[in-house]
């Protein structure tokens, strides 16, 4: 006897699940199919191709009318089921009733809109149907601006296909880099590059707050303040299952509507398919579990026994020139192995995850020829303990012999170039070695290879080592971590030579062997970032010390110390006034006088911070940075103004620079002195910067310190004028954050690169005016009071405790 | 028996960070890794009772903000050349939302 089946919604799902279902038995069923869509079922993935102009509507259907015909479904395209009558076992739409014996729930998915003002303004579009699609393509003229909110599959699809046809698209993604659930943040860095490349513009971390416009959209404005104009906005935030018939007809909904293993719902009439459903607490959106359904459920239809079992998935994003490919679990864990292989200069990336002598996940940028092989080895399950040397290679490599560098630098001809910079090859470099040059600075100093962007140096001592043989010591040099071969030094000049502008990048293009780096690389990469791309790259609070972080010093029972900015020294009743009642009102238990001429409270609850801060800057006080790797503290005496040795305003010089220099970060600690005579009370000479005022002008000296080394400043300049003594000062600072390593002190990197070049370099006006313009325009980002920006009620909530558990709660 | 409950949604954690919750035995961190798992360990390091939410968070791991232990996060235990370790508890990630075992967090001293 023929069975009434009712499907509702006609996509890939139910379609590869009609063709099962009557490949079995032709004659079984009389199948009536409504979508809501005017249409049959057409090839949802391939919508890409038809925004980009690669591909046709005609050429993505996959069920043309005949099909429909020959079986002879009843097709109601264009009419939308309203309810489900379960009682009664009857679907109703808009044009009648149509009973049924068996019910499928095929309703897929709908995009998720986020709720801001003006999501409903015209010009506002999603990503998910031939209507959209179309919508966009009228759209995308040359010249047209389109914003596509989502860095995710969809949207970047969205983007590529839209630039493709002209458009000038911005793309603005909530999290930190594109397609997190698929890609590891240096993959989605690369990925980032290649669509910037093709014109694209990418805002990551950037939150939608409205889009604008009157009659229709306009721009999207980000919670951050930019403005993106705007006559097209996609939205493709995301996808949620479709399940408002399930809910209306009482059947169990979790996210998804909730099937078993047959993909049987909570009515044993009424089975779900495809994108709405959700099993074993999972939702499917990718094609290849979505067909499996169709086929379990096809079998189950007709009597059979099959069960549904999800299985591993692999990803690749359709935009034509980004190769990308992702599976399996790539987040690392203990017990967990990775192999890295980056190729900087070809934008490669390929990262395997490794488990018990198995490959449990695979993300490659660049080069994904590869990827389905990985993929199978993934889905095997394959041991992969004698191939690993040389698994991430591929297939084509399986079998053959582990690579020995040394031994391919010795056989490349003389004429092969080795340096790319500067166009030498190794014969010259041979001739250089034979010839006397027997270490890495003088192949420099005499061929300059490796002498530019030093990506060539290890080429350039693999010669050395083959030419000389043992003679050749590879030079100690101290790397910045584990996690690198490269220098400070090294790291700091690739950062500028190649214009790297954020963490991933540099752990990207200088071949890091982490994901994510370490406490020691971290905090340095972040200074040496925000020092030479003020305006580019954002600080990274969570690359930062504690002190830094959370702007206070850490004590040893974990409590902190708030220090309030006292310029030069000095302060009134009023503030004096404002931290008394801060200690009084905070149970502070220790109130102590430092070293700097300011004031330390001791012993502030972290969640107390915020507050105390608040309170401080209602009477105008602002951070001291007294735990900062930037400017402390400037020490002054009277000088001219009380004191009768003074020579010139030391207590206004020392208020003067203070207020230019706070706020900066520096590679290590920075304390200025200056003195009014020199009797030197303010201890001017054995600070960073000091000043000693004398009748006919400023002695400056820079490199003291009194710290673990003890060291008297040595002699940079002598000006006449106040403000020139400010203007050396100011270059001096900005020089040393240019080029002084991470966590060294002045008068440490003195010691390296002479006091006679920083002379030349802050004495020469051209250079001097330059140092101080870069040092200003820093200024404009990095000189905001820290606590102020801390107190506001959404940054101090980060203070306290998430949530406090008392024992009923867990009762 | 295992009791999940929500904690706070995953956004509450900046990721490579740290937030705390506190409970009648002390506070316990819950960490967020730049891969956006989540770990929650006893927020004291046994060395000398720092705070290991204010730690700089790097791949599956933490450093003490006061004197640099390094914590496997997984296994509470101290990495290289330092002895100890600190007690891990049950935390997942489900909807965007943090879950931790409150049956193993608040009675954790009496079991």
């Amino acid at each position: 006897m023929t069975q009434r089946l009712v499907i509702i919604g006609a996509g890939m799902a139910s379609g590869r699940m009609i063709e099962h279902l009557l490949d079995a038995a032709p004659d079984a069923w009389h199948i009536t199919l409504f979508n809501a869509e005017p249409r049959g079922n057409y090839n949802r993935l391939m919508l890409s191709p038809v925004l980009s102009g690669e591909k046709t509507y005609d050429e993505i259907v996959t069920h043309d009318d005949g099909f429909y015909a020959d079986r002879r479904i009843d097709c109601r395209f264009g009419d939308s089921i309203t309810r489900i009558d379960r009682e009664a076992k009857v679907v109703h739409s808009a044009t009648g009733a149509v009973p049924y014996d068996q019910l499928v729930i095929a309703t897929g998915s709908a995009p998720f809109i986020i709720p801001v003002v003006g999501k409903d303004l015209p010009g506002v579009v999603t990503y998910r149907d031939l209507e959209d699609t179309n919508a966009m393509i009228t759209a995308s003229r040359p010249g047209t601006k389109a914003v596509v909110v989502g860095g995710g599959l969809l949207g970047l699809e969205a983007a590529a296909g839209m630039a493709a046809r002209g458009a000038d698209v911005t793309v603005i993604h909530l999290m930190g880099h594109l397609m997190e659930r698929q890609l590891d943040p240096a993959a989605g860095y690369l990925l980032q590059k290649d669509l910037e490349r093709r014109g694209i513009r990418v805002h990551c971390k950037g939150a939608t707050k409205a889009i604008l416009g009157t009659d229709r959209v306009e721009a999207v404005l980000l919670e951050d303040g930019t403005v993106y104009g705007a006559d097209l906005v996609c939205m493709a935030v995301g996808i949620r299952p479709e399940v408002r018939l399930a809910n209306d007809a009482h059947l169990e909904v979790g996210r998804g509507i909730v099937v078993d293993a047959q993909m049987t719902t909570s009515d044993p009439s009424i089975f779900a398919l495809g994108e709405c459903v959700e099993f074993d607490r999972q939702l499917f959106g990718l094609v290849a579990p979505l067909y499996d359904q169709a086929k379990v459920l096809a079998t189950v239809l007709n009597g059979g026994v099959a069960a549904f079992c999800p299985v591993q998935t692999a990803t690749k994003l359709k935009v034509t020139g980004c190769d990308l490919f992702s599976s399996g679990d790539f987040a690392e864990a203990e017990g967990r192995e990775e192999i890295v292989f980056r190729d900087p200069s070809r934008g490669i990336y390929k990262r395997l995850v490794i488990e018990d002598d198995r490959l449990i996940g695979a993300v490659m940028y660049g080069d994904t020829a590869d990827g389905n092989w990985f993929f199978q080895q993934i889905k095997d399950g394959t041991d992969i303990s004698d191939t690993r040397e040389t698994l991430i290679f591929g297939p084509a490599f399986q079998g053959g012999v582990q690579s020995d560098p040394l031994a391919a630098v010795a056989a490349l001809p003389p004429e092969a170039e080795i340096c790319g910079c500067n166009g030498i090859c190794k014969g010259q470099i041979v001739q250089a070695i034979n010839g006397g040059a027997t270490d890495l600075g003088r192949v420099r100093a005499c061929t300059k290879a490796s002498a530019s962007c030093g990506t060539c140096t290890g080429l350039v001592e693999q010669v050395l080592a083959l030419t000389l043989g043992a003679a050749f010591a590879k030079p100690a040099a101290q790397p910045m971590c584990n996690c690198t071969d490269l220098t400070h030094e090294e790291v700091r000049r690739l950062i500028k030579a190649q214009t790297l502008k954020s963490m991933p990048a540099v752990m990207q293009e200088l071949g890091w062997k982490t994901s994510c780096g370490c406490p020691s690389c971290r905090p340095a990469l972040n200074f040496y970032l925000l020092a030479d791309w003020p305006l580019d790259y954002q600080d990274d609070r969570q690359s930062r010390f504690v002190n830094e972080r959370l702007h206070a010093n850490i004590q040893k029972d974990g409590t902190f110390s708030v220090v309030p900015r006292m310029w030069g020294g000095v302060t009134n009743a009023a503030e004096l006034r404002a931290i008394a009642d801060a200690a009084d009102k905070y149970d502070v238990p220790m109130v102590k006088v430092t070293g700097g001429q300011r004031i330390d409270l001791l012993g502030v609850k972290k969640e107390d911070l915020p507050s105390m801060w608040a309170d401080l800057n209602a009477a105008g006080l602002v951070s001291g940075h007294a735990y900062s790797k930037g400017l402390r503290t400037v020490k002054t005496c009277v000088g001219s103004e009380f004191c009768r040795f003074g020579t010139q305003d030391s207590t206004g010089l020392g208020i003067k620079l203070e207020k230019r220099l706070w706020g900066s970060w520096t590679p290590h600690k920075v304390k200025l002195g200056v003195s009014g005579c020199p009797r030197n009370c303010a201890e001017a000479t054995c600070k960073d910067v000091g000043i000693i005022c004398v009748d006919s002008g400023y002695q400056i000296g820079v490199g003291g310190a009194a710290g673990m080394d003890l060291k008297e400043i040595e002699r940079l300049l002598v000006v006449e004028t106040e403000a020139e003594a400010i203007d050396i000062t100011v270059a001096f600072v900005q020089l040393y954050r240019e080029n002084g390593k991470y966590l060294d002190r002045a008068y440490k990197w003195l010691k390296k690169v002479g006091l006679d070049w920083v002379r030349d370099q802050v004495s020469d006006p051209t250079i001097r005016a330059a140092l101080i313009e870069r040092f200003d325009l820093s200024q404009t980002i990095y000189q905001k009071d820290p606590w102020a920006e801390r107190a506001a009620p959404e940054e101090a909530i980060r203070f306290r405790p998430l949530a406090t558990l008392s024992q009923e709660a867990a009762e | 028996m295992t009791l999940w409950i929500d904690i706070a949604a995953l956004d509450d954690i900046p990721p490579r960070g740290a937030r705390t919750i506190r409970t009648p035995e002390g506070c316990v961190a819950v960490f967020r890794t730049f891969d956006d798992r989540v770990f929650a360990l006893d927020d004291r390091c046994p060395h000398k009772g720092g705070p290991l939410s204010d730690g700089i968070v790097h791949g599956h791991a933490v450093t003490c903000p006061l004197h640099a232990w390094v914590f496997d996060l997984e296994t509470g235990i101290a990495q290289g050349a330092d002895e100890g370790s600190v007690a891990t508890y049950p935390a997942r990630i489900d909807a965007g939302r943090v879950l931790i075992d409150a049956q193993r967090l608040v009675g954790r001293r009496v079991a």
